[in-house]
């Protein structure tokens, strides 16, 4: 299988601050790879690099097999916050990057307002963001990354600032709206739950600098429910991502927000 | 119903206050000349209508509109370029927080000197005073753009262009508004000093003639003009700032139904 995306050696520092160093990782086409770890590892370093909005200072970022040194409107990149725009409606605001990309509004618009329905939203194609629940608005974040790029998808903690029972709801919709689109992603997440529940792989993020992540793979069968969460295999998954990053959370590594 | 209700009470404050002083003026036979009631300026302001919103308010209208479009221009114009250019904001930047301390009606009798005592005098001076708060606001407004947001268009492939159309240029508009605003009242106040400081028409040179008359009631027609003025001008910015951000307009009307 072709890798959607590949770390060759790449080494990255802030001043004298090493944040990546002779850093490797693949994910698979159509792999779901959740990355999780103490906060001020670099994650967060870590998809600027993949979405073009740093450079690596040593080795090679390959999207899709190909070395790309521009990587900016390669990659759909969900944010934390959703970063809708309020002065956008709903249907503007998830046409943006089709617009970006030199797309007719016409055009673009009514490629969104197709895609609405299967998003629950068709009634809130004209409203503003704020008149949208929290989980709402991070549905349309996640159509408006996947209008960026579908082939390579960053989610960054897309559901931290949703309540429990929204989060688990959009848990299983993102399950189902990755088999549904096929596309590879890679999540950011600090939650050992929704790591395991989603992703193909889980990698464990440690040290300063990280050099070598420590994969895990998620071999409880697909399609996954809530209630998957009880088998046996994802307990043991979640004690064991909880040993490493507590065995890793020595005082040292818990330095400044890189 | 919030709103017919709050002009009600409007309505009733100010007729309340209204009575109160002309009560006031009654009782404590107070000289009309030093405050004269409100039925007299009502009096004043009729006989003297011809000259009042004839001559003197459209002269003074004239003034203020001529002076408030080219601070917009220009004002929105230097914001831009200090946006655009490193050099420029450098080079202009200080005097712009300068500005910001001087007493500007000190520098009113300065233009008068370079500008002349007829119309274009009074206009360089309603610049003065209307100028500086709509390059700063402007410009805090375009500097003000949120990090993240700009980093998620970056990820699109947004050009240099399309992150000042879709992003800075929208997110900038509520502060150019506020500053808008403040200019709006300010341009009546810049427009009145010109007058007083020599002019033939105008109501702050009506005011002027009348208080050196001790023509009170006259006096007080004229500054209840003025005052009117100011708010029509800043009620009117308000409704274009309504019409240009529509999602002001939502959130207005979902608090109501709440």
């Amino acid at each position: 299988m072709r890798d959607q995306l590949a770390f060759a050696g790449v080494r990255f520092a802030y001043g004298d601050q090493p944040i990546l160093d002779n850093f490797d990782l693949t994910v698979a086409k159509g792999e779901f790879v959740s990355l999780i770890g103490p906060s001020g590892i670099g994650k967060s370093t870590l998809f600027q690099l993949i979405a073009g909005l740093l450079q690596p200072q040593q080795g090679e970022i390959l999207l899709g097999g190909e070395a790309m040194a521009n990587r900016l409107g390669q990659v759909g990149y969900m944010p934390q916050r959703d970063l809708l725009m309020p002065w956008r409606t709903i249907v503007e605001n998830a046409a943006l990057p089709l617009e970006i990309q030199g797309i007719s509004k016409k055009e673009a618009h009514a490629r969104v307002r197709s895609e609405l329905p299967q998003y629950g939203l068709e009634e809130w194609a004209d409203a503003y963001p704020a008149q949208l629940s929290g989980g709402m608005r991070q549905r349309v974040s996640f159509l408006r990354a996947l209008l960026s790029s579908s082939s390579m998808m960053l989610l960054d903690e897309p559901f931290s600032s949703l309540d429990g029972i929204t989060r688990m709801d959009m848990q299983e919709w993102l399950m189902a709206k990755w088999q549904e689109t096929g596309s590879t992603m890679l999540m950011i997440t600090h939650d050992i739950d929704e790591a395991i529940l989603l992703a193909d792989r889980v990698i464990v993020l440690t040290g300063k600098p990280i050099t070598k992540p420590i994969e895990l793979r998620v071999s409880i069968n697909r399609p996954r429910s809530l209630v998957s969460r009880n088998q046996p295999g994802f307990l043991a998954l979640r004690e064991e991502i909880w040993d490493l990053l507590r065995s890793h959370r020595s005082l040292p590594s818990l330095g400044r927000e890189a | 119903m919030g709103h017919w209700q709050r002009g009600v009470w409007f309505g009733f404050s100010i007729a309340l206050f209204l009575i109160a002083w002309e009560l006031a003026c009654r009782l404590l036979a107070i000289p009309p000349f030093i405050l004269p009631p409100p039925s007299a300026v009502a009096i004043a302001l009729w006989e003297l209508r011809e000259s009042l919103l004839g001559l003197h308010l459209w002269a003074t209208l004239k003034e203020v509109l001529i002076g408030l479009s080219i601070s917009i221009v220009f004002g929105i114009s230097l914001a831009f370029a200090m946006n655009a250019s490193r050099i420029v904001e450098r080079l202009v930047y200080p005097y712009i927080v300068i500005s910001q301390t001087i007493p500007i009606i000190a520098l009113s009798p300065v233009f008068i000197l370079w500008f002349g005592y007829d119309l274009s005098g009074k206009i360089a001076v309603t610049i003065l005073f209307t100028f500086f708060p709509i390059v700063v606001n402007t410009y805090d407004g375009l500097r003000s753009t949120d990090k993240d947001t700009l980093n998620l268009l970056k990820t699109m492939g947004a050009t240099r262009g399309q992150i000042f159309t879709k992003l800075q240029l929208p997110s900038s508009l509520p502060h150019f508004f506020s500053g808008l605003k403040v200019a709006a009242t300010y341009s009546v106040a810049g427009a009145t000093i010109g007058e007083w400081l020599g002019a033939s028409e105008g109501l702050g040179y009506f005011g002027r003639r009348a208080s050196g008359n001790f023509q009170a009631p006259a006096l007080f027609a004229s500054v209840l003009l003025l005052s009117v003025l100011g708010m029509t001008l800043f009620w009117l910015v308000g409704r274009v700032e309504r019409h240009f951000s529509p999602q002001v307009k939502v959130k207005k009307s979902s608090n109501l139904k709440n």
